[in-house]
């Protein structure tokens, strides 16, 4: 949990895209305000931008499928960019990827900036094109992203299924960031939501400071892999520009 | 789903083995039919595609997972782009299921799943670099190096969202076939890992083969 005062926080509608750049020791909460969020997300090295968030080695060096509290997200550099150091949700998705145009018109409708201002069907994969592209990235630069308050669960045939009580109001995870991180978002509805009407739920963003993970910290503990992700970690925040 | 395929290896256009540790990049035409073959057993055949036209436009096991609804890929797996474009369909199967979601080996990842002084040894995302750099007439770089598919290689997915690395469920010979949806490039790491008891730690030749449309 963050030791110190918010020192900034920022109410993110439903299908909006934002980016920010977050320094390693800072804390960035997401709050579900009302229940049945969506909030996609990806992670770059500011520093060097094609070090990126890595979906399956996250999952494999954890033996996971989901993402909760004592979750590592990795780079493909074998390094962290954050950890889950709490989440009352218990599952976030990083398989389902990301709405696209043509999904949102085929399953919601499509509705035009010049028809409906701030009320038009926004999409996540064009989201990350607008957000990436203000730091230089492009259609090659793009990842599997995390969802955020989603779950898509698998049955032994491999079936997946999308849950739409996953998240409730007021639900919460915190991501502390182990180096400079660039992160891009939108809250645009993960793509396997069957919801009858465009869902648009509402994200509060809350930034404060934290303390760096102690040798008994949770996250580094929680696999022995992550250990060796925070020394790789370490290691390059000592050497590199993203030294504090 | 197992399916055979009617193809005989005497009418290939193309064959070649590719040693464990060794790449293989190519252009395959639209039509044809290319087959990975597991000479030996439970060998991991690290694939992506992109398209030839428009290679930013590439493989997305996000994309295919969702549109299929599974997590596994077999016979009618289409193998979608980013932008939700077929690159190709898996016409032939011998093995049953391949894993996408476990990813590609890298010295960097190797440090954090096997150990740290693993970070000088070969894996499968030194294969694909190496493979962009010896035939940069394809224009690509570490930039394009997405989520690959492991041809082989068996990921179960667990009720409460565990992720099990399983024995593979190939064996000496099988093997998996694609048609290409539009004309693609192929890279294929054949796996250098022998950290994972997936391989029994014996990394083991793959070949492919090609035939025309």
């Amino acid at each position: 949990m963050s030791s110190e005062a918010i020192f900034h926080e920022a109410l993110i509608e439903g299908g909006k895209h934002w980016s920010l750049t977050v320094r390693s020791g800072v804390v960035l909460r997401l709050v579900d305000v009302k229940g049945g969020a969506n909030v996609g997300m990806l992670f770059y090295n500011p520093c060097n931008l094609l070090e990126r968030y890595n979906a399956p080695d996250t999952l494999k060096c954890q033996h996971t499928f989901k993402l909760t509290q004592g979750h590592c997200l990795y780079s493909d550099m074998g390094r962290i960019f954050c950890s889950i150091i709490a989440d009352s949700v218990g599952w976030h998705d990083t398989v389902g990827g990301d709405s696209t145009k043509a999904l949102v018109a085929q399953r919601w409708g499509e509705k035009s900036y010049q028809s409906h201002r701030n009320g038009w069907t926004q999409n996540g994969h064009d989201s990350f094109l607008v957000e990436g592209g203000k730091y230089g990235l492009s259609r090659r630069d793009l990842a599997a992203n995390v969802n955020w308050f989603s779950k898509v669960s698998v049955d032994e045939g491999g079936a997946m299924t999308f849950d739409s009580s996953n998240s409730a109001a007021g639900a919460y995870v915190d991501l502390r960031f182990e180096m400079d991180t660039l992160v891009l978002l939108h809250t645009c509805p993960h793509p396997m939501d069957p919801a009858a009407e465009y869902p648009r739920a509402p994200v509060s963003i809350q930034l404060s400071k934290a303390a760096r993970a102690t040798n008994d910290d949770l996250c580094r503990n929680s696999h022995p892999e992550n250990m060796r992700g925070f020394v790789n970690t370490e290691l390059y925040r000592q050497c590199t520009c993203d030294g504090v | 789903m197992l399916r055979e395929s009617t193809r005989t290896p005497d009418s290939a256009r193309f064959r070649k083995v590719i040693l464990a540790g060794d790449y293989w990049v190519d252009l395959v035409r639209k039509g044809e039919h290319f087959r990975i073959v597991d000479l030996e057993g439970n060998q991991a055949a690290d694939t992506l595609l992109f398209s030839a036209a428009d290679p930013a436009d590439r493989y997305s096991f996000v994309d295919t997972l969702r549109a299929q609804r599974n997590v596994f890929l077999s016979v009618g797996s289409r193998l979608l782009s980013t932008a939700g474009n077929m690159l190709a369909e898996i016409v032939a199967d011998t093995v049953g299921r391949h894993d996408t979601l476990g990813g590609a080996c890298s010295t960097e990842s190797n440090t954090v799943r096997y150990s740290l002084d693993k970070r000088t040894m070969h894996a499968c995302r030194d294969s694909f670099v190496l493979a962009l750099v010896e035939h940069d007439q394809f224009g690509l770089t570490k930039r394009d190096l997405t989520h690959n598919i492991n041809f082989f290689m068996n990921v179960p997915v667990t009720a409460e969202g565990g992720l099990e690395f399983a024995d593979g469920l190939s064996g000496p010979g099988k093997y998996v076939e694609l048609c290409a949806a539009m004309d693609i490039i192929v890279l294929i790491s054949n796996c250098p890992q022998l950290n994972n008891p997936c391989n029994a730690y014996n990394p083991t030749p793959l070949e492919i083969l090609i035939w025309g449309p």
